[in-house]
C-alpha cells in the first residue's frame, strides 16, 4: 500500500467516529432499546389508539401535502428568481432562507398572530369561513413554511445550468411554450424536484416548534405526533415516547427510501430521454 | 431579461411574464415578509417603553445569557468535529465512507423532539445512566448540560456539510506539496488547509450558530422549563406566550428575528463576496 503523505488519518477518523458514536449512535441505540420496553403487545396497543393514529396521519399526511405544495411553489419561485430580472429580486433571493434562519418558535407565534381571528389576515379569512390558526390548515401552513427553502435552493443551481439552446431548439421546431416546459424542461428537473421534495418532507414530518403554536393542538384533529411524544414524556411514559419515536423514524426512513428509488428511476429515465 | 425567444415581443407573452413575477413577489411578501413584520409589530404594540421593560426583566436577561452560553459551547464543539470529519472524509479512502456521510447527515432528518428525547432516555431519572448520575449528584437533564447536548446533536452536521464538498473539490495537492516541502502537520493545517477553507468554515459556523441559538423542540424536551435556570430565549418566548404576555414573548422573539436577519445578511455577503471559496456546496441542506 502507498504510504500516506497526509497526516492525521487515525486521529481525524477516530475523533469523528467517537464523537458520532457518543452524540448520535449511543442515544439512538438507547431509543431503540427503550422502545422495546413496551413489548409487541404494547406497540399494537399504541398503534391501535385512535389518538396516535390521528396524530401520525396528520404528521405524515400533512408533511406529504406540504412537501407537494412546496414543489409547486418552490418551482415557481426558483424559476422567477433565475429567469427574470425585476426590482427586489436580490432581496427576495436573500429572504428565501428566512425559514432556515428564523427560530421555529418565532415563526410559530408570528404565523399564529397573522392568522388568528384578530390577526392581519385572519380578520379577513375567518369571516369568510377559512380558519387557518388553531386548525389543520395552520399545521399545513407551518409545515410549508419550514420546508419552503429546500425546494428553491435545490432547484436554483440546476435551473441556472439548464442549457438554453435545447429550449430554443424546441421552440424553433414549433413547440409551444407549454410544450417546451412540460416536454423539455420538466423531465430534466424531476430528480431535483424529488430531492427537494424529500428534504422538505423530512423537515416537515418532525417539525415541532412552528406547528404547536398555530395548531391549537386539539386531540384527534390538530395534534401532531411529536407533540404526543412530549406528552408521553411529561407523563413519564418513557417506553411509550420511545416507541412512538421509533415508529416515526421508521416511517420517515421508508418514505425517504421510496423517494430515493423514485429518483433513481427518474434519473435513468431522464438520461435515456436526453 | 425575460425568457422570451428571438420571436418574442408579443404583448401576450410579456403579460405572462409580468403575471408570474407579480404572483411570485406577492406570495413571498405574504408568506415570508409578513411573519417577519408581524414579530416587530407585535413587540412594539404597546410602545417602546413596554418593549424595553419586558427585555430588562431578570428572566429575559438570564435567558439571553443561557442562550449565549449554550451556543458558545455547542458551536466550537461542532466546529472541531466538522473540520476533523471533513479531513477524514475528503483526504483518505476507507471502507464505509458513504455510511459515515449518511450518519453525519442523520441529525437533519430526526425530529427535534426525538433529538431531545434520546438524551432523556440516556440521562433522565429513568434513563440508562440516570440512577448512577443521581447517586453522584450530577444533573444533565433539566439542567444546562442537557441543553448543550441536545443543541450539539441538532447542529452537528452544519460545519461538516459545508466543508466536505469544498475540500473534495479542492483536492489535496497543495497539502501534499506542503508536506513534501517539509511542513509539519500543524504548519500544513494552519498555513495551507485553513486559509483555503476559512470562508466556508465561517459560513458553516454562521448557520450552526443560528440554529444553536434558535433551537426549540430539542431543548424544550430536556429543559424542564425552570425559569431563570434552564430557559433559553426560544423557551422564554414560549413560556411568555403561554402566559398571554404577548408583548414580552414577541420582544424576545424580535431579538431572535434580528439574529436571523443578521445571519441572512452575513450569509448573503459571504455568498456574494466569496462565492467560489464557499464552493458548490450541496444545495438545500441547511
Amino acid at each position: 500500500m502507498r504510504r500516506r503523505v497526509l497526516p492525521g488519518f487515525g486521529i481525524s477518523l477516530g475523533y469523528t467516529l467517537a464523537y458520532l458514536g457518543l452524540i448520535v449512535l449511543l442515544p439512538l441505540v438507547a431509543l431503540a432499546w427503550k422502545a422495546t420496553g413496551i413489548g409487541f403487545h404494547g406497540l399494537l396497543q399504541l398503534l391501535a389508539s385512535p389518538r396516535t393514529l390521528a396524530a401520525l396521519r396528520l404528521s405524515f399526511g400533512g408533511a406529504l401535502l406540504a412537501a407537494l405544495l412546496n414543489v409547486f411553489l418552490g418551482l415557481l419561485v426558483a424559476w422567477t428568481l433565475v429567469r427574470y430580472r425585476f426590482p427586489g429580486r436580490r432581496l427576495f433571493d436573500a429572504l428565501i432562507d428566512l425559514p432556515f434562519a428564523l427560530p421555529t418558535a418565532v415563526a410559530g407565534i408570528a404565523l399564529t398572530a397573522i392568522y388568528a381571528p384578530n390577526g392581519w389576515l385572519g380578520r379577513w379569512l375567518v369571516p369568510m369561513g377559512i380558519q387557518v390558526a388553531y386548525a389543520p390548515p395552520g399545521v399545513l401552513l407551518a409545515m410549508v413554511f419550514v420546508g419552503f427553502p429546500f425546494v428553491v435552493r435545490t432547484l436554483q443551481p440546476v435551473l441556472q445550468s439548464l442549457a438554453r439552446d435545447v429550449e430554443e431548439a424546441a421552440e424553433s421546431l414549433g413547440a409551444t411554450r407549454a410544450q417546451t416546459f412540460f416536454r423539455v424542461i420538466l423531465p430534466v428537473l424531476v430528480p431535483t424536484l424529488l430531492t427537494g421534495f424529500a428534504l422538505a418532507l423530512a423537515r416537515a414530518v418532525g417539525e415541532y416548534g412552528s406547528v404547536i403554536f398555530i395548531a391549537g393542538n386539539i386531540p384527534m384533529r390538530s395534534e401532531i405526533a411529536p407533540l404526543l411524544i412530549v406528552q408521553k414524556l411529561e407523563e413519564f411514559d418513557y417506553a411509550g415516547a420511545a416507541a412512538l419515536g421509533v415508529v416515526m423514524l421508521a416511517f420517515s426512513f421508508v418514505l425517504l427510501v421510496l423517494i430515493a428509488l423514485l429518483q433513481h428511476w427518474s434519473g435513468r429515465w431522464a438520461e435515456r430521454g436526453a | 431579461m425575460s425568457g422570451g425567444s428571438a420571436r418574442g415581443g408579443s404583448t401576450g407573452r410579456w403579460l405572462g411574464h409580468v403575471a408570474i413575477i407579480a404572483f411570485a413577489s406577492l406570495f413571498l411578501i405574504v408568506f415570508l415578509l409578513l411573519p417577519l413584520a408581524s414579530v416587530f409589530a407585535e413587540a412594539f404594540r404597546q410602545g417602546m417603553q413596554a418593549y424595553l421593560a419586558s427585555l430588562q426583566q431578570p428572566e429575559a436577561l438570564s435567558a439571553i445569557r443561557l442562550t449565549l452560553l449554550v451556543a458558545a459551547i455547542a458551536v466550537p464543539l461542532n466546529l472541531v468535529f466538522g473540520v476533523a470529519a471533513a479531513w477524514a472524509m475528503t483526504r483518505f479512502e476507507f471502507r464505509g465512507k458513504a455510511a459515515l456521510g449518511a450518519l453525519i447527515d442523520l441529525p437533519f432528518s430526526v425530529s427535534p423532539v426525538i433529538s431531545g428525547l434520546v438524551y432523556v432516555l440516556l440521562f433522565g431519572a429513568q434513563g440508562w445512566f440516570g440512577p448512577w448520575l443521581d447517586a453522584h449528584g450530577v444533573r444533565i437533564i433539566f439542567a444546562v448540560p442537557g441543553l448543550v447536548l441536545a443543541t450539539v446533536f441538532i447542529t452537528l452536521p452544519f460545519v461538516a456539510r459545508e466543508l466536505i464538498p469544498l475540500m473534495q473539490a479542492q483536492g489535496s495537492e497543495e497539502e501534499e506539496a506542503a508536506r513534501v516541502l517539509g511542513a509539519n502537520a500543524w504548519q500544513m493545517f494552519f498555513r495551507v488547509t485553513l486559509p483555503n477553507i476559512r470562508w466556508a468554515l465561517l459560513y458553516g459556523v454562521l448557520l450552526c450558530n443560528a440554529r444553536a441559538m434558535g433551537e426549540f423542540g430539542a431543548v424544550s424536551v430536556v429543559s424542564g422549563h425552570i425559569r431563570g435556570l434552564t430557559t433559553t430565549m426560544p423557551l422564554e418566548v414560549e413560556m411568555r406566550y403561554n402566559e398571554y404576555d404577548y408583548v414580552g414573548a414577541f420582544a424576545i422573539a424580535s431579538l431572535l428575528a434580528l439574529l436571523a436577519l443578521l445571519t441572512l445578511a452575513v450569509k448573503t455577503f459571504l455568498e456574494w463576496r466569496y462565492g467560489d471559496e464557499i464552493a458548490a456546496h450541496a444545495p438545500g441542506g441547511h
